[in-house]
Order: C-alpha cells, then sequence, then structure tokens
C-alpha cells in the first residue's frame, strides 16, 4: 500500500506576527514546527504502516527550503521520503494555489491508495487544502476523522467528528482523509532513524518545471485571495459556568439576561 | 557550543519524551513511593533508549557519545532517577560489553539491552574498595569450564531489577590491579543474593543493593575480555559513566536554575520581586554562566570521547569534576533563592537539591576525579 501524507511547517506559536503592509504572516524569528494535526495524519500512516508490512510512506510539503527540517523530523518518524515542493515561484500562495502546486506533486509521486493530511494548519486555520487537493485529484475525501475502523482491499471506514458526535462513513480508496487530534497520539522520533535523515538521501526538492507548472499557476500569481485586514482579535471575555439544578441555572440564567436586558 | 542540526533534533526528541512522558505528579510519587512506574520503562524501551549508543546491527539507535549525553542532560533535566535508568543501561551496563565483547556475547547480552529486554548493572564497587578500585577481594577461581565467584559488591546501582551483571574480580590476588577479569554474570544463577535496597537520601526510585557471591559458578564463555585485563576495561567504561554524570549534573543544574528563575520572579519582598533584588539577579547570573561552562566542558569531552583522542579521560574527568560541583552550587544557591520553602517538600528545588548531592560522589568522587587529571598532567 502506498499512503501520502501532506503536511506544513508553522511557526511555533498561536501569536503570528503579521506585516502590517502585506497583511501575511512573518516567519522569521519564530521557531518553526511540524503543525500538530499533520502529525496526527503522519501517525495515522505509520499505523497503517505497523500493521501492513510492504506499506510506504510518502510525505509532502509546500514551503522554503528550512521546511527540510520538518520533513527530517516525520522521516525521524518512520516516514520512508519526503518531497518538498519549494522555488520562489511558489511563494504567496493561498489555499487555492497550494492546492494546485501539492496536488500536481502528489501526481508526480503517484499510484497512490492513500492520502493524509491534517485537518488544519495552525498558522492559517483554514482547513481547506486537504479537501481541495482532493477535488483536484477528483478522488473522494472525509475531514475530521477521528477514528479509523477498518482498512479494506478497496474502502475504509472511518468515524469523522461532528460537534455533537459522528459519522461513520465507508469511503472508496483512493481518497483523502484529513486528521483531527483526537484520531491518535503522534509517535515520537526515532534516534537511529535521526541519523538516518541526516546520512541518507530521503529528502526530494521539486520546483515549479519538475511538477509541470507555469509560474502563473501557482504563487501569488494564482491566488485569488485579497488580505483585506489581518489582525489578532481581541480577547473575549470570560465566560461563565452556571451550576446547580436545572431550575436553579434557568433562574440564574434568565436573570443574567435581564441585568442585560436581553430579555 | 553551536551544534548541528542533527544533534538539535535528538535533543528536541528527549526533551519532549521526558516533558511529556515525566509529569510533575509522577516525579513526585516516584519520590515519595520509591516505586518506578513500569510503563514509563516501557516507553523507554519502546522508543530505544536503552541502545542509543548500541550499533543499529545489535538493534541499538548507532548514535555517538555526544546524542547520548544530550539525551541524558534533557531527561535529567526533568527526572534526575529517570536518567539514571537510561544511563545505567547505556554506559556502565554496555561500556564493557562494547569494548569487549565477543560476537557471542553482544548478540546474547547487548543487543537485549538495546532492545529493553535486559536490564544491566555494573558490580565493581566493594565495601573496601569504593575509590581505590583496584582493592577489589571478590575472587574468581578457576575450576574446569567455569569460574567460582566468592565475594561481595556494594552500592550496586540497579542490582535487585537487574537480568545480569558485569562483575569485576580477582583472577589472580597476588597482582593488584591487574589481577582484575570482567565476567558477565547472569543474576540467576545459585549462590547469587542480594543486601537490602538501601535507604538514600536522594535519586529515589532506582534501587542500590549488595550482591553477595558464593561459590557462584559462572561459564568461562561469560569472561569479557581477557584473563587479568578487566580494570582497564572498568576504567575505559568509566569514562562513559562519568560523561554520563556530567550530562545528568548539567540535567539537574539546569533544572535547578529553571526553578530559581520562575521564584525570583513570582516572590515579592519589600514590595519588589526578588529577581529585582541585586544581590538575587547576579546569584542567577553566576549559576547560568557555571551552567554553561559545565555543558561546554560536557559537550568537548563527549566529542573527544568520540573522536578517540588520548587524552580523551582526562577531559571526560574534568567534565565530571565541574559539572557535578556545579550542580551543587547551582542547587544550594537555587535552594538558598526559594528560602524557608525550598525547605519543604512541596517545592521541586528540595528534591532537586537531594537528587545533585549524588553527582559528585557516585562514578568517581570530585578527589579521584582530581587525582585523575593530576596525574595526566604531571605524568
Amino acid at each position: 500500500m502506498k499512503i501520502i501524507v501532506c503536511a506544513k511547517q508553522v511557526p511555533d506559536t498561536t501569536e503570528v506576527k503579521i506585516d502590517p503592509v502585506k497583511g501575511t504572516l512573518i516567519r522569521e524569528g519564530v521557531p518553526s514546527i511540524l503543525n500538530p494535526d499533520d502529525a496526527n495524519a503522519l501517525e495515522a500512516a505509520l499505523a497503517i504502516k505497523d500493521e501492513k508490512p510492504g506499506t510506504t510512506v510518502n510525505v509532502i510539503s509546500m514551503g522554503p527550503p528550512q521546511a527540510e527540517y520538518m520533513l527530517k523530523e516525520c522521516i525521524a518518524m518512520g516516514a520512508d521520503h519526503a518531497y518538498l515542493l519549494s522555488s520562489r515561484a511558489f511563494g504567496g500562495a493561498d489555499t487555492c494555489a497550494t492546492s494546485t502546486t501539492i496536488a500536481e506533486g502528489i501526481k508526480k509521486i503517484g499510484d497512490y491508495d492513500l492520502i493524509f493530511a491534517g485537518r488544519q494548519a495552525i498558522d492559517g486555520d483554514t482547513a481547506q487544502v486537504g479537501p481541495q487537493v482532493a477535488q483536484r485529484l477528483e478522488i473522494p475525501f472525509v475531514t475530521y476523522v477521528r477514528k479509523i475502523r477498518e482498512l479494506k482491499d478497496k474502502s475504509i471506514v472511518v468515524e469523522r467528528q461532528l460537534e455533537d458526535g459522528y459519522e461513520v462513513i465507508e469511503v472508496p480508496l483512493p481518497c483523502l482523509l484529513t486528521a483531527v487530534k483526537e484520531l491518535n497520539e503522534p509517535r515520537y522520533m526515532n534516534i537511529g532513524r535521526i541519523l538516518d535523515a541526516y546520512e541518507g538521501n530521503y529528502i526530494t526538492v521539486w520546483n515549479e518545471n519538475d511538477v509541470c507548472l507555469d509560474p502563473s499557476e501557482c504563487g501569488l500569481q494564482a491566488s485569488p485571495t485579497q488580505v483585506m485586514r489581518s489582525f489578532t482579535p481581541e480577547p473575549k471575555g470570560k465566560g461563565e459556568m452556571l451550576s446547580g439544578t436545572v431550575t436553579e441555572m434557568a433562574t440564574a440564567l434568565v436573570n443574567k439576561l435581564r441585568e442585560k436586558h436581553v430579555i | 557550543m553551536i551544534f548541528s542540526e542533527k544533534y538539535e533534533l535528538i535533543r528536541k526528541l528527549a526533551r519532549e519524551f521526558a516533558e511529556k512522558e515525566i509529569p510533575s505528579e509522577m516525579q513526585d510519587q516516584i519520590d515519595q513511593t520509591g516505586e518506578f512506574p513500569e510503563e514509563l520503562l516501557e516507553k523507554i524501551r519502546k522508543n530505544g533508549l536503552f541502545g542509543i549508543k548500541v550499533p543499529k546491527e545489535l538493534d541499538g539507535q548507532g548514535a555517538d557519545t555526544l546524542a547520548y549525553v544530550i539525551v541524558i542532560e534533557e531527561i535529567a533535566r526533568v527526572s534526575m532517577v529517570t536518567s539514571i535508568y537510561v544511563s545505567g543501561a547505556n554506559s556502565l551496563g554496555s561500556g564493557p560489553l562494547l569494548l569487549a565483547g565477543t560476537q557471542e556475547q553482544l548478540e546474547k547480552y547487548l543487543a537485549p539491552v538495546a532492545r529493553g529486554e535486559k536490564y544491566p548493572c555494573f558490580a565493581l564497587t566493594e565495601p573496601g574498595a569504593g575509590s581505590d578500585a583496584g582493592a577489589v577481594a571478590t575472587t574468581a577461581v578457576r575450576d574446569g569450564d567455569y569460574y567460582v565467584l566468592n565475594g561481595r559488591k556494594t552500592f550496586i546501582t540497579a542490582a535487585p531489577i537487574s537480568d545480569f551483571a558485569i562483575v569485576f574480580a580477582k583472577t589472580d590476588v597476588t597482582k593488584g590491579s591487574r589481577g582484575i577479569s570482567t565476567f558477565i554474570v547472569d543474576m540467576d544463577l545459585p549462590g547469587i543474593s542480594f543486601g537490602k535496597n538501601e535507604d538514600k537520601m536522594g535519586i529515589i526510585g532506582c534501587p542500590t543493593s549488595d550482591i553477595i557471591f558464593e561459590d557462584v559458578r559462572v561459564h568461562k564463555d561469560n569472561l569479557l575480555g581477557e584473563e587479568n585485563k578487566g580494570f582497564t576495561n572498568a576504567m575505559k567504561t568509566l569514562d562513559y559513566g562519568r560523561l554520563g554524570v556530567a550530562a545528568q549534573s548539567v540535567g539537574v543544574g539546569q533544572a535547578c536554575l529553571d526553578e530559581a528563575i520562575k521564584y525570583a520572579k513570582e516572590r515579592k519582598q519589600f514590595g519588589r520581586r526578588l529577581a529585582d533584588f541585586q544581590a538575587i539577579s547576579f546569584m542567577i547570573a553566576d549559576m547560568a554562566t557555571e551552567l554553561q561552562a559545565a555543558r561546554e566542558l560536557l559537550y568537548n569531552g563527549a566529542v573527544m570521547k568520540d573522536k578517540g583522542d588520548r587524552k580523551a579521560s582526562m577531559y571526560c574527568s574534568m567534565a565530571k569534576y565541574y559539572a557535578s560541583e556545579m550542580c551543587n552550587r547551582v542547587a544550594y544557591k537555587a535552594l538558598q533563592i526559594h528560602g524557608g520553602y525550598g525547605y519543604i517538600k512541596d517545592y521541586r528545588i528540595e528534591r532537586l537539591y537531594r537528587d545533585a548531592r549524588i553527582n559528585s560522589i557516585f562514578e568517581g568522587t570530585s578527589q579521584i576525579q582530581q587525582m585523575i587529571i593530576a596525574n595526566n598532567l604531571l605524568k
């Protein structure tokens, strides 16, 4: 079985600094990590590899050259190979251009049975790239996967997380699944594999020519998103939890609403 | 020292593992009960941390000494006693095998240590042979295909939980240190018994006891290295052990500094934070500077050892000597900054202070390190 995992290197902070003029993220000086949901995606793939010998796990990412560090981390966790789509032409991409590029990279890797992506990246929080990649590859996808129930020969049965429960979905292979943190506990890197990652040739870097994309089809040029304004939202006031019996809570709630002249 | 990315990734792994798998409640519980959680040992095992320096062909990780000391430092920063379990298997337990083991011995004893299936201990010290390790009185007398061991080893870390011991015994009582041989002794052999579990001041959770050998018959296949060449083997192993202790000292020292900084920023007296008093802030500056100096000596010792530098032993002793004394000074100051609260077990610094104390004693006291350094310079 051949599995591809989409991963992104993100700044290790929820307080991302924003360029006041361009409205884009300032990455310089911020420590970078493997996006947490992507670690769950990778773990899901590696768990299948543990179960099914002969499975290969390939990681794909788009980003600046320093994203190789994150990909080495993926190799150290147990991925077989990693591909980094890196070029000036890819810079400034929104989710639309990113998914075009990633999808072309995946096509070039080829022959996949399953693609995992994280639910969303902690820097952009869009949750769009995974589904868009599936769309471009014309394969089915399931988002918010919290459990893999069964991997069959031609399909996979998963639980999709909802706000108040979950759906059980069987989806034919090949397909794309986006992982939530409830899916698993990502494993640690392995010291021996860290050494491998630095001694062997585990990372392939591709530019737009390698994936047959015209510069007009990727990066800022192919990004219809216009950022009007980026800002850090004002923190909301603390919520208040009511306790007691239903009657007591209802009374307290009505009083509060009256105080605020809502009713 | 400026590290390559590879070592930074190894540090990241060790730090994440220690911070996540050894939460403070668990640290307290180990210290209070003396029981070390089996599930934590299992996680250490599963992540290959018992075989950091063991070659990959023998199921280890194949890393070098520098990688090893970084892992020990990061684990000791969170839990000194946990780092002893890791270093015990990696240095004193594996060292003699790596140095002198035959292929059969490596496969039978070292590979299982790396896989976490067998745990070793290192039995050199005796009631009458501590710093004077050459004065070993345990004897091994040849009898056909066997050696018959008699004697008593003392203060043996992890003895009661070990599967086998690396035992140093006299095969030629007419000679001093040149009459010592090394044996791999399975702990389930008839004639082996243990003393009581010592009630220690710190590093609680890793049992230390005597091992008593009464007519223990060890097969000649379990002679490690050549007969009467055991002492050199022991001394070379101790270089790694000393770097391990230096790493533990740096880790515990860092933990002490972390606690001191945290407390100095929180605690207010005379209307100001402790950190705003120059007396306290200068103490912190001194602690951090000494800590960094020790860390550089540690990494230098590890690199020297990896390079096979002929003065490596001296650099290992310097690292061990300076780092362990630094650790005690830093622990003292960190506790001092905590004032009365530091003397109470509710604060982490109380345990760190007790854990720090062993570092200038085990694997060669500071005075032994001074002897080694001076001998290197004056010979």
